[in-house]
């Protein structure tokens, strides 16, 4: 018998006493901080993978009597949901984890940028805050952090559209480099991490990085949040190793039809029944910041693209053309092919718009329009066309 | 000489948040709370109280969905449209909302209560299909459960 792969962790909502990790970091060198996180290899959570030990090395080593730190809580991926339940359920250890990063890095302020969709968690986030700020008190940091909320705008996520909201204005992405470490809130060097990023340093402050490191693979260590949704009777939150194959995703969550699998949600790639076997789930393989959708035999794939399509069309920006323009061809492209005015010779035509997108797009969400959108046509082109 | 109307509620707004650049989206969001939409001549009023172009208060209002700077109603419905909520009966939750409303998608009702619109992904694809009336999320919706639902706010004076 094969064994199965897929093994729930539970390190991100364990229950802990978040003070015991304060007092022991207060005391610990910031570059050792840095070290252990290094060590560990945790990636980012967030989607784009980033290894967190280095990025917060980089904002140690900027020099600024001013630094920020930033949690990035706006989770607008279509099909993410992890991070809500991570700051409902274990809210301290959240900031617990922005003061480590506060500590390595010698910042004073931090801002949790949370979606205005999540509004009803302020009260609590706030009683939990007051709490935070007490046990600082206690520990005579001088970390403060405030929240602030988004107006309902995907591409706030995005982190320097997240850092030009906070300042008051459009939610526009900036031209990278510089990046946030050297230069991000009010031109500051800025440490910005996903929610579930926060949480995992916690947990290797307190259990170390080796312990971490027992979980998962070489290229995507320890483990993650999945937010299963679709067509699956296990809908839901669930913490799991990292580096099981879709297949073993598909055994432990599908519905026995599975078709499809759509990892890491609209901005993210579909993988088909054919190669469930052969992908990975992880850095090595489709990377996701969680995002999991199930789709069965009776889906419409023509209906999934034609919704991601709509999603990106309303959430671009605006400000680079590629992605404006390119988003809305695509959309009237498919829609032309689906109803015959266009022959299915157009949708290579589409596929080469999108890959245009990728490379002339100003950032993250109009380069990975095309991760979907080419997936799902090399896949399903008969039902895109038919 | 033109002679300025004090506008109180955003005097008070940005005494509490302040009046550099960085509080302008949370004066705009209480505005929204108070009123449910930004009106010409609030957005006006906090240019003139932050001392900023009321061109750049409009531009970063019509950035942000839920800084609306048209008429809503009291309570704004927004259904989740995106494929986990449309695959698991959006639709059929936004008509039985229209029937009961009398309001098509986009509308508000007459007596400025209701507004139905739609929305992008709101974060319960596990629990579709979903929805926010104002600040509040509804899940696992069947058109029993939104009938019931609305039934309560229609009660509300
Ligand atoms: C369009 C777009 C949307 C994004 N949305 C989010 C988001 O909702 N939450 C998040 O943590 N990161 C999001 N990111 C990634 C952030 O830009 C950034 O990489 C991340 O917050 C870094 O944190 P991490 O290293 O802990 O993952 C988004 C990126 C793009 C391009
Ligand atoms: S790629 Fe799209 S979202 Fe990003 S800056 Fe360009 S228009 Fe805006």
């Amino acid at each position: 018998m094969k064994d199965k792969h897929v093994k729930r962790v539970d390190l991100i909502f364990e229950k802990i006493e978040c003070r015991d990790v304060l007092e022991k970091i207060i005391d610990m060198e910031p570059d050792a901080i840095c070290q252990e996180i290094l060590e560990s290899d945790l990636k980012g959570r967030g989607g784009a993978g980033f290894p967190t030990g280095m990025k917060w090395r980089f904002g140690s080593q900027e020099e600024s009597s001013i630094k920020y730190i930033v949690c990035n809580a706006d989770e607008g991926e279509p099909g993410t949901f992890k991070d809500r339940e991570i700051l409902d359920q274990v809210p301290g250890k959240v900031f617990c984890g922005m003061a480590i990063a506060a500590r390595a890095v010698g910042a004073k302020a931090g801002y949790v940028y949370l979606r205005g969709e999540y509004k009803f968690l302020i009260p609590k986030l706030n009683e939990e805050l007051a709490k935070f700020h007490r046990t600082m008190d206690e520990f005579n940091q001088n970390f403060r952090i405030q929240v602030r909320l988004g107006s309902g705008a995907y591409i706030c996520g995005e982190e320097s559209a997240l850092f030009e909201s906070i300042e008051g204005k459009r939610g526009e992405p900036r031209n990278k480099p510089p990046y946030p470490t050297t230069s991000g809130l009010f031109g500051k060097p800025t440490i910005i991490n996903n929610v579930e990023t926060l949480v995992y340093t916690v947990m290797i402050m307190k259990y170390g990085a080796s312990h971490f490191k027992e979980l998962g693979t070489k290229d995507s260590r320890g483990s993650k949040v999945f937010s299963v949704s679709g067509d699956t009777p296990k809908a839901g939150i669930f913490e799991l190793e990292l580096g099981m194959s879709v297949n073993e995703f598909v055994e432990e969550f599908g519905d026995g039809d599975t078709k499809a699998v759509q990892v890491g949600g609209a901005s993210g790639f579909c993988v088909p029944r054919k190669r469930f076997e052969e992908t990975i789930i992880g850095f090595e393989g489709v990377p996701t910041g969680g995002s999991m959708k199930l789709f069965n035999s009776t889906r419409s794939m023509y209906n999934v693209l034609h919704n991601y399509l709509d999603f990106f069309t309303e959430e671009s920006c605006g400000q680079c053309t590629p992605c404006r323009v390119g988003c809305q061809q695509l959309l009237k492209g498919v829609e032309a092919v689906k109803r015959g005015d266009k022959n299915s010779k157009y949708l290579d035509e589409l596929v080469k718009l999108a890959k245009t997108m990728k490379r002339a797009s100003k950032c993250g969400l109009g380069q990975s329009v095309g991760n979907a959108f080419g997936s799902i046509v090399e896949n399903f082109k008969e039902e895109i066309i038919y | 000489m033109e002679t300025i109307i004090e506008n109180e509620l955003v005097r008070e707004l940005a005494n509490k948040h302040g009046r550099t650049r960085e509080s302008l989206i949370p004066i705009l969001q209480d505005l929204v709370v108070q009123y449910r939409f930004l009106s010409k001549k609030d957005m006006v009023d906090v240019a003139r109280e932050l001392d900023i172009s009321a061109a750049d208060v409009f531009g970063t209002a019509t950035f942000y969905t839920f800084l609306d700077t048209e008429v809503r109603g009291k309570y704004i419905i927004r259904i989740c449209k995106t494929i986990s909520c449309a695959m698991k009966g959006k639709n059929e939750i936004l008509s039985t909302i229209e029937d009961i409303l009398k309001i098509k998608l986009g509308e508000t009702s007459s007596d400025r209560k209701f507004s139905l619109l739609e929305a992008n992904c709101i974060g319960w694809c596990h629990k579709a299909p979903a929805m926010l009336i104002n600040d509040t999320p509804y899940t696992e919706l069947t058109p029993e459960k939104v009938t019931e639902i609305l039934r309560e706010y229609i009660k509300i004076q």
